[in-house]
């Protein structure tokens, strides 16, 4: 179909508005066929809103697409899909009560004899793909139980059942360790290897350099540069992207508090099927005063669990929470959140935001009780937004005002919000879930550089994240999650991304032998 | 005009007030079809707009439905769709009506009383669909519907066999005993207007404050809006389910109120039927909120009041009815249709506002 030696993808002087914003600006990308084709750049550079584009989600004020090397409009992206291209989002679009079957027939669904869906012809299908892919799971599963990593796979599996030739993967690896990366990256480069097409948006300069074929830049709405691995080095990436150097990461120069802030003692959480085994067994943990703890594991070992029972919102099997001495066990959630405990949540959208309402009243959500921002049983309107503003500011959120919805934000934006929330309490302790995902390098150095100064100050944080570079660098001490259960514990300054993976898979578990 | 949050509100109310222009559109078809006179029914409909007396009598109609519409929308907010406001109505009613006409009290505070009992009484019926949701995931779309069969039974039960007396002077009428002049809530304009009207207009204020400039609205519509960012920020979300249906539910008891305390003073079948669900329909147009509600609560009180006047004309007064109707359903398609065309127009607004900033 495709002519020879034509682009997969040419989008050229493209221009898209948003109320207040110039999302992108004339921009141009030209994507050769079977290759992996990165698109990189700050946080509201204009990625996504470029890739909703050409998936058809929104039309350009400006520009034109060809595909294959035809011009062409997309009205939706049901025209998109017709002409090959696939999309995994930023934000996972899976309906958790429906099975990983069902969400991928969504609205595509075979129709056998007298109208009625054809499931079986589906499953075969789907279980050829899927063992094409090298993966493997039960189609009747609920998508609810999976773990990130495998919604992710469905994503990916649904965008090929309809038939994609041109994928675009929206942030894919965010959410990802390591080991699950180098999975993701072997499934690319075997569709690219049958000849389709992925465009790949991430902020991790390491895995672009070392997977992607060809990586064009954008700053600001624009395209600034394509270039491929082998011609720039992480340093020159990032400095095209942000437009200047990056600071260096300081070393710790105060010393750990004596106080602990945070007490977990042979916590115990029931698994969410009735039966199941424990989701998490025994755990015990301390956090000190002005210490950072890291917890690695690969997702869905408990860490969600470990949060929500800190906070209070899942019911103990068993064991104690403590927050400064102090017995928390049983207490309501809001009354923990007073006494100090503050949370970044692991899905900004699912438990951070309010997405319809303005940034002001999204800064205020959980701080409601705050004398600073109300007055008695009243919002205090104009206090709460004095204090929207000070956090886009001082965590640099890119918005017109504190006035706009919050879905208008870029995902790494509505990120920088949250945290700058969640720090604004001058908090206690902070439990962070991935507190930088999808947020670009240099506002990651900033977010870094905000914890590294409030633990300076004596905040405790039990850090959650899949970014070793993140865990080995800012914690104090690491704590391995396997299964449910602290299965390790490690010193940072003597583990590496290898060793860490080690003990993430459950290889080795032997708490002692790693001290 | 340089506010946007005025800018979309004003595009709001045009399009609830774009529905029922096209709801009166389509009403017209359908005289013309019977072979009736538009013209001559709608300026008949229309000119009843002019007499006092149809306005007093607009307001009073418009009393029950501000109030009804008033406990839906709360639970809207909270995305709990409370279709149990008849039932929750019907048992308050009775109840107050037993209960206010057993006890002995000074004017005001007779009156404050029963309203007391039937917000009590309300509120402890829709409390039963808030229990079920909380304790056993029971949807309460299903619950409240449920709630109205059994209301409606019980209580009919409960009259029929324990509390009806036979009235003296009137005797085919049977009612509950009559409550003392202690508990009747004055008239505004005699017979005409009751004062439950200014009740009424009270808690539209309440409500717009409670939900919009309190803590506790906050808490409701970050429930509403994202239940899960809600619950991890520590509002427990059982916890303001009940809440917010057992506010529905006292709210529910006062739609009633009017018709007892105001206008009937015993309780007797059929007193104000129809009211709880009717409130439905003024929410919806509304767009829930306090100030849609009051307009459109007067809106359906109107057609109520002059439709008798068709009937004068041999017109029948049921095309009101059938224009209730086409509101409700004009409205859902044109919010939708108004909702996209204000996203473009707001695009457009800021394309041109950029540009113009590029050229200088
Ligand atoms: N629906 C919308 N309404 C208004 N503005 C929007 C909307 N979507 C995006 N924007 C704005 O457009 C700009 C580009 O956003 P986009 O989501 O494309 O950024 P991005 O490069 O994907 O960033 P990130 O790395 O944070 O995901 C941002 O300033 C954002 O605020
Ligand atoms: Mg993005």
């Amino acid at each position: 179909m495709s002519e020879a030696g034509a682009l997969a993808v040419e989008l050229s002087g493209i221009t898209k508005r948003f109320p207040g914003v110039v999302a992108n600006y004339n921009v141009s990308l030209r994507v050769r066929p079977g290759t992996i084709h990165a698109v990189v750049g700050e946080n509201g550079a204009g990625k996504s809103t470029l890739m909703k584009t050409l998936y058809g989600m929104h039309q350009p004020d400006e520009g034109s697409i060809a595909v294959n090397g035809r011009g062409i409009t997309f009205k939706s992206p049901t025209d998109a899909i017709a002409a090959g291209i696939g999309m995994v989002h930023q934000h996972f679009k899976l309906a958790d009560n429906l099975s990983i079957l069902e969400n991928i027939i969504l609205g595509n669904e075979p129709v056998g004899r007298r109208g009625r869906i054809d499931s079986e012809a589906a499953k075969t299908r789907l279980t050829e793909l899927a063992a094409s892919l090298g993966v493997s799971f039960d189609v009747d599963d609920l998508v609810g139980t999976l773990g990130v990593g495998e919604r992710q796979r469905v994503e990916i599996l649904k965008v090929l059942y309809r038939g994609a030739q041109i994928l675009i993967l929206d942030e894919p690896t965010a959410v990802l360790v390591p080991q699950e990366v180098e999975e993701l990256f072997a499934t690319l480069k075997r569709l690219v290897a049958e000849g389709r097409t992925v465009i790949f948006i991430s902020h991790k300069l390491d895995e672009v350099l070392r997977y992607c074929d060809e990586i064009t830049v954008m700053r600001q709405g624009t395209t600034v540069a394509t270039t491929t691995p082998s011609q720039v080095d992480r340093r020159g990436l990032a400095e095209l992207m942000v437009g200047s150097d990056l600071p260096d990461p300081s070393g710790r120069e105060t010393p750990i508090g004596s106080e602990v802030v945070l007490a977990v003692s042979d916590l115990s959480v029931a698994g969410a099927a009735a039966g199941a085994k424990l989701a998490l067994e025994d755990i015990s943990l301390s956090v000190r005063l002005g210490e950072i703890v890291g917890v690695a594991g690969v997702e869905g070992n408990g860490q969600f669990e470990l949060c929500e029972a800190i906070l209070g919102l899942m019911p103990l099997e068993s064991g104690r929470v403590e927050i400064a001495g102090r017995d928390l066990t049983g207490v309501e959630t809001r009354e923990r959140i007073t006494s100090g405990l503050s949370y970044i949540p692991f899905d900004r959208h699912r438990e951070g935001l309010l997405l319809d309402a303005p940034l002001w009243e999204n800064t205020m959500l959980g701080r409601e009780d705050e004398p600073t921002l109300t007055s008695g049983p009243f919002i205090g309107r104009r206090k709460a937004e004095a204090d929207a503003r000070e956090i886009i500011r001082r965590f640099g959120v890119r918005t017109p005002s504190e006035q706009v919805p919050a879905f208008a934000l870029s995902g790494g934006n509505q990120q920088k919000l949250v945290v700058g929330r969640e720090m604004a309490t001058n908090p206690m302790i902070l439990l962070a879930a991935h507190p930088t995902r999808g947020v670009d390098v240099g506002a990651q150095a900033a977010i870094w550089e905000e914890l590294r100064h409030a633990r300076d100050h004596g905040l405790g944080v039990l850090l959650i994240s899949a970014d070793l570079e993140e865990l080995i660098g800012l914690s104090d001490r690491i704590v391995v999650m396997f299964d449910g259960r602290v299965t390790a514990e490690l010193d940072p300054r003597r583990a590496t991304p290898e060793l860490l993976g080690t003990y993430m898979t459950g290889e080795i578990q032997d708490r002692e032998a790693a001290r | 005009m340089k506010n946007p949050r005025l800018q979309r509100a004003m595009v709001t109310a045009a399009s609830s007030v774009l529905a029922v222009f096209v709801a009166l559109a389509i009403s017209a078809i359908i005289l013309l079809i019977t072979g009736k006179d538009p013209v001559k029914a709608y300026s008949t409909l229309f000119g009843a707009a002019g007499e006092s007396r149809v306005l007093q009598g607009m307001a009073n109609r418009a009393t029950p439905l501000m109030i009804s519409a008033a406990a839906v929308a709360i639970g809207f907010k909270m995305n709990l769709f409370n279709i149990g406001v008849e039932g929750q109505m019907r048992v308050a009613l009775l109840t107050t009506a037993v209960v206010g006409a057993a006890v002995d009290l000074p004017p005001v505070l007779h009156v404050a009383f029963c309203l007391v009992v039937a917000m009590t009484a309300g509120a402890l019926w829709a409390g039963i669909a808030g229990w079920l949701k909380v304790k056993r995931n029971v949807n309460e779309v299903i619950s409240t519907i449920m709630l109205n069969f059994i209301a409606l039974s019980l209580v009919a039960w409960a009259f029929d066999d324990f509390f009806r007396v036979e009235s003296p002077t009137e005797s085919l009428l049977v009612k509950t005993k009559e409550l003392p002049t202690s508990a009747w809530f004055p008239d505004l304009v005699d017979r005409r207007l009751n004062g439950m009207f200014i009740v009424a207009i009270l808690l539209l204020i309440l409500f717009w404050v409670v939900v919009w400039k309190t803590k506790f609205g906050f808490r409701l519509r970050a429930s509403g809006g994202n239940s899960g960012a809600a619950r991890a920020t520590g509002v427990n979300p059982k916890k303001m389910i009940l809440i917010s249906m057992l506010l529905s539910g006292a709210i529910a008891g006062l739609v009633g109120m009017r018709a007892l305390l105001g206008d009937v003073h015993a309780y007797q079948n059929n007193l104000a039927e129809q009211q709880g669900f009717n409130g439905i329909a003024v929410a919806l147009l509304g767009r829930n909120h306090p100030l849609g509600i009051f307009f459109s609560a007067l809106l359906f009180g109107f057609l109520g009041e002059a439709s008798g006047k068709l009937q004068l004309e041999d017109i029948p007064k049921e095309i009101t009815t059938i224009m209730s109707g086409i509101i409700v359903l004009a409205v859902v398609i044109i919010n939708e249709a108004v909702k996209r065309w204000d996203n473009r127009r707001i695009q457009r607004k800021a394309t041109a506002e950029i540009e113009a900033e590029v050229k200088s």
